[in-house]
This record gives structure tokens, C-alpha cells and sequence, in this order.
């Protein structure tokens, strides 16, 4: 078991079009840290000076982690990570 | 057309003009760019808008369309009402009530939607959606079946009835989401992936929310082609805040309007102020809440344009403010008495910040102030439960004289 990626489609193209994968992690860090050594290029695209980007919204099992402990917040075997463009709503 | 590409509000990156709103570069969201030099001079300009039609598509030279968009269901020209009662009350020059609960679905969202959907027919989609906290679900379902589109609305389960019926009337896919508007957004994003769908605040989000920058040429208009000098407005996800002061800075350019950008008040509900909180605190990024508050309408946790909202505020000289659930009744209250309109708990918001800028000294005694009203009282009912009282009589006139105070009023 491990957790559980899900890939938004601007990134697909980093990807070879996979929309999910799965990854070792004990955090929501880790777990970024380990699909950056996956693909090449995700970096860049999603952080800036080390820092996410600021439409960049990262969710652990459904929820903001900036609800939780941020890049900290831990997850564990078979929880779902979901990387989301931040969209303003209506 | 004067829309020439999708340009990135972050880095720059442009695009062509398709069914797209992240930026592939560093995901900042995309905005329609516009080179208006072959538009023609102000005066003929104007001219044109004059000779428009009566709807927000007398802006279209404006708006990112080759040739003027024809709709089933037209939108904008709302009444600008100068309330002397409301300027009274509140002790400032003058006040301007920007009504946009008159528009066919009784919200500003008549605006974003019509072109929205405009747009999406010509992209050739044939199915519309949404995620929504109400007035979206209304207009978007309204609109769909005026123009014989299939459409999905996804909108929070716990939402005023009033605006669940109002949407479900007019035979869409209507979703509840068991989960806040900020679930119902994310579910709506990772949807969008999915459907070839025109979701219109997600993939045709710039598109979108061109619409709103019609109701600050309409108020410019309508003021003859002049600045107000404040605009009040209320911030959920921030993107009619912006849109508005978008539609001034084009005018200004375009040498329709002359002066400075007026000052823009931002007004959100304590149980959901991100954006009033980080301003107040001197952030630049607004941290999410989960929102509590009667102001449905206005509960986005998340504001993705709450970044510019509070750019705007600042460079304009403004300020975003939050308001308790009573001072929202009490704002309610407060414009129906005094200007008869009856409007939803965002005007309700609107309005009391507004009180809250002039208990404050913040509004000079010559200023032009614009109350912009997003939404009608109807959607909203349970607001004003607790508060209207009435006189229960027998069908007699003794029992009336028993029961009712009597006003002395005398026929002139």
C-alpha cells in the first residue's frame, strides 16, 4: 500500500498522461518530495523558491492542508493526495 | 475583436483564446487580454454604446466576442438609484443603489452566466455547469434552458430552499454536495477533467467573469459617463470586486471616463472573512476559513481572487470589512426601509458595511458612493424571519382600533 496521487490535467503532460499514481510518504511532503524524483519538470511547476506556489491548493484526504499542518500534515497507506489549480468560485 | 489571448495573471504566459484557466507555467489563473487601439475614439465610442442594445451586450466592443453575442435571456441594465433616505440615515453625500437583484434571475450572476454561455456555444459545448452557492445554480439552469443546453449544477446541500427550488424549476441536473461551496468547487475542478463539459466559473472562468466588468460600465454609464468616487461591493470569491474596477481602468484608458479609480470597500460576513481578515492583518495571501454564516451567497472558505481583491483594496485606498450575522439583518432592514428594496443577505452584508465606513469617518461629506446590491430578498426569506412584525385583528374595525396604533397622518 501507499498513498494515492491524484495528477490535475494541466500536469498530465509531466505525467505520460496519468491522471493518478501511487507513492511512498509519511507526509504530505514526502509524498510531493518523491513524485518530484518521479517526474521531471513537476517542480518547477508547482513550487517556486522551495515554497508551493500560490495557486497551487494541495488536499489530504479530501481536506486543505493548509487546514492541517501544511506540508507536515501526515498521511498515511492509502489516503489520497490531490493536487488542484485553485479556482475562485462563484 | 479587441480579446486577442489568455494572458496569466502571474507570469504573463499568454494563450490562445480556448476553454482554458491555469496558467500550464505556474498555475496562476488565466484572464482574457485585449488590444483595444482599433476601437476607435471615445466620442464614437460612446456613441456606439448609446445606440446599443438594452442589455450588458451593448458592451460587447468590451467583451471577448467577433460579433455581438444574440441571447435567449438578456441580462444587465439594472436600475442606479440615488437614495437620499439611505445618505440621510447614514449621514454621507450621496448614496447610489446599484440594484442587480433586477435582472432575470435576480442576480448579478445574469451577468458572468450570459456570457459564459455565449461563449460556450460558440466553442460548440452542449452541456453547461457549475459549481454554485445559489444565485449561480439559478442562472445558469435559467440560461441553459432558455438557449437548449443541457446543464449540471452542483451546489452545497444545506442551501436556503428558495434558491434549491429556484434552480431545480427550470429541469437541470441539479446536484446537492454534502460538503461546504469549497467541497462543491474542488469536486466541480476535478470533474471538469473529466466531462467535456463548459463549467462556467472553472473552465470558462476568464470568459466569465468578463460579465461582471459590464456592471462597471453600466454604473459609469448610467452615471453619465462618470467615476463615483467609492465603490462598495461585497467579496466571496472576489471576482466582481475586481471585474468592476477592471471596467473602470478600461474606460479610463480608453479615454471614456476621466479621473482616478474610486476607492473600493470590500464587505464579507465575520463567519467568512478571509479576505477582510488578511487585509486587516496586512497579508498578502488569505489564509481559508470554513465558513459560518448566513450569508450563503458570500461563504467561499477559498477566494482564489482573494489575492486581488486585496490588492485592489489597497491601491484604491479602500478597505475590506466584515460584518457580525446581525449587523447582515440589521443591513437588510436598513435599505428596505429607506430605499424599498428588499434584498438577499449579501446586500445585507453590503449594506451594513457600508453603515460601518460612515460610523467610521472613512466616507468624506461630498463623496458619490455606490451600494452595489447583488441579490434579491425572495432567496433569502429566512434572513428576516425573526424580525417583521404584524398585527393580527378580527375583520372588524373595533378589534383594528384595539390592536393597531393608529399613525396621525393627515391627507394634505
Amino acid at each position: 500500500m501507499a498513498v494515492v496521487v491524484k495528477i490535475p490535467a494541466q500536469l498530465r503532460t509531466l505525467t505520460g498522461g496519468e491522471g493518478e499514481t501511487e507513492v511512498e510518504g509519511a507526509s504530505v511532503g514526502e509524498v510531493l518530495e518523491a513524485l518530484y524524483e518521479r517526474y521531471d519538470g513537476l517542480r518547477d511547476r508547482i513550487t517556486e523558491d522551495g515554497e508551493l506556489r500560490r495557486f497551487v491548493n494541495i488536499y489530504a484526504r479530501g481536506e486543505d492542508i493548509r487546514f492541517g499542518d501544511g506540508l507536515d500534515t501526515p498521511v498515511s497507506d492509502g489516503d489520497e493526495v490531490t493536487i488542484l489549480p485553485a479556482v475562485a468560485g462563484g | 475583436m479587441p480579446a486577442d489571448a489568455l494572458k496569466c495573471k502571474e507570469c504573463g504566459q499568454t494563450y490562445e483564446l480556448e476553454a482554458s484557466y491555469v496558467c500550464e507555467e505556474c498555475f496562476g489563473p488565466l484572464e482574457v487580454s485585449y488590444d483595444y487601439s482599433g476601437l476607435g475614439d471615445a466620442a464614437e465610442l460612446k456613441r456606439k454604446i448609446q445606440a446599443g442594445p438594452p442589455s450588458i451586450w451593448r458592451y460587447s466592443d468590451f467583451l471577448p466576442f467577433d460579433r455581438r453575442p444574440q441571447t435567449a435571456l438578456d441580462a444587465g441594465l439594472t436600475p442606479l438609484i440615488r437614495s437620499r433616505r439611505l445618505a440621510d440615515r447614514l449621514g454621507v453625500g450621496e448614496v447610489y443603489v446599484k440594484n442587480d437583484a433586477a435582472n432575470p434571475t435576480h442576480s448579478f450572476k445574469d451577468r458572468v452566466v450570459s456570457v459564459a454561455v455565449a461563449k460556450a456555444k460558440e466553442l460548440d459545448y452542449e452541456v453547461i455547469a457549475c459549481a454554485s452557492t445559489g444565485n449561480l445554480a439559478n442562472a445558469v439552469a435559467a440560461h441553459a434552458a432558455a438557449a437548449g443546453l443541457e446543464s449540471y449544477v452542483f451546489v452545497p446541500a444545506d442551501l436556503e430552499e428558495q434558491k434549491i427550488l429556484a434552480t431545480g424549476v427550470y429541469g437541470t441536473n441539479l446536484v446537492t454536495v454534502r460538503g461546504n461551496y469549497d467541497d462543491v468547487n474542488r469536486l466541480c475542478t476535478e470533474l471538469s477533467a473529466e466531462h467535456p463539459w463548459a463549467f462556467v466559473n472553472v473552465n470558462l472562468r476568464p470568459y466569465y467573469s468578463q460579465g461582471s466588468k459590464t456592471l462597471g460600465f453600466e454604473v459609469a454609464e448610467q452615471l453619465g459617463f462618470e467615476l463615483p468616487d467609492r465603490v462598495v461591493c461585497p467579496v466571496a470569491s472576489g471576482s466582481l470586486f475586481t471585474q468592476i474596477a477592471k471596467g473602470f481602468e478600461e474606460w479610463i484608458e480608453l479615454g471614456l471616463l476621466q479621473g482616478d479609480l474610486p476607492a473600493f470597500n470590500g464587505a464579507q460576513a465575520s463567519g467568512c472573512s478571509p479576505v477582510a481578515r488578511a487585509f486587516h492583518d496586512g497579508h498578502e495571501a488569505c489564509r481559508p476559513v470554513r465558513p459560518d454564516t448566513i450569508a450563503k451567497s458570500l461563504a467561499i472558505g477559498n477566494p482564489a481572487d482573494g489575492v486581488f481583491a486585496l490588492d485592489l483594496a489597497r491601491r484604491s485606498g479602500g478597505s475590506i470589512d466584515a460584518v457580525s450575522d446581525e449587523e447582515i439583518v440589521e443591513g437588510i432592514k436598513l435599505l428596505a426601509e429607506t430605499t424599498g428594496i428588499f434584498t438577499e443577505t449579501a446586500g445585507g452584508v453590503t449594506t451594513a458595511v457600508l453603515k460601518k465606513l460612515a460610523d467610521r469617518g472613512d466616507i468624506g461629506p461630498e463623496e458619490r458612493v455606490v451600494l452595489v446590491i447583488t441579490g434579491e430578498g425572495l432567496k433569502t426569506l429566512d434572513a428576516v424571519r425573526d424580525i417583521v412584525e404584524k398585527y393580527e385583528v378580527d375583520a372588524d374595525a373595533g378589534s383594528f382600533a384595539e390592536t393597531v396604533p393608529v399613525a396621525a397622518g393627515q391627507v394634505a
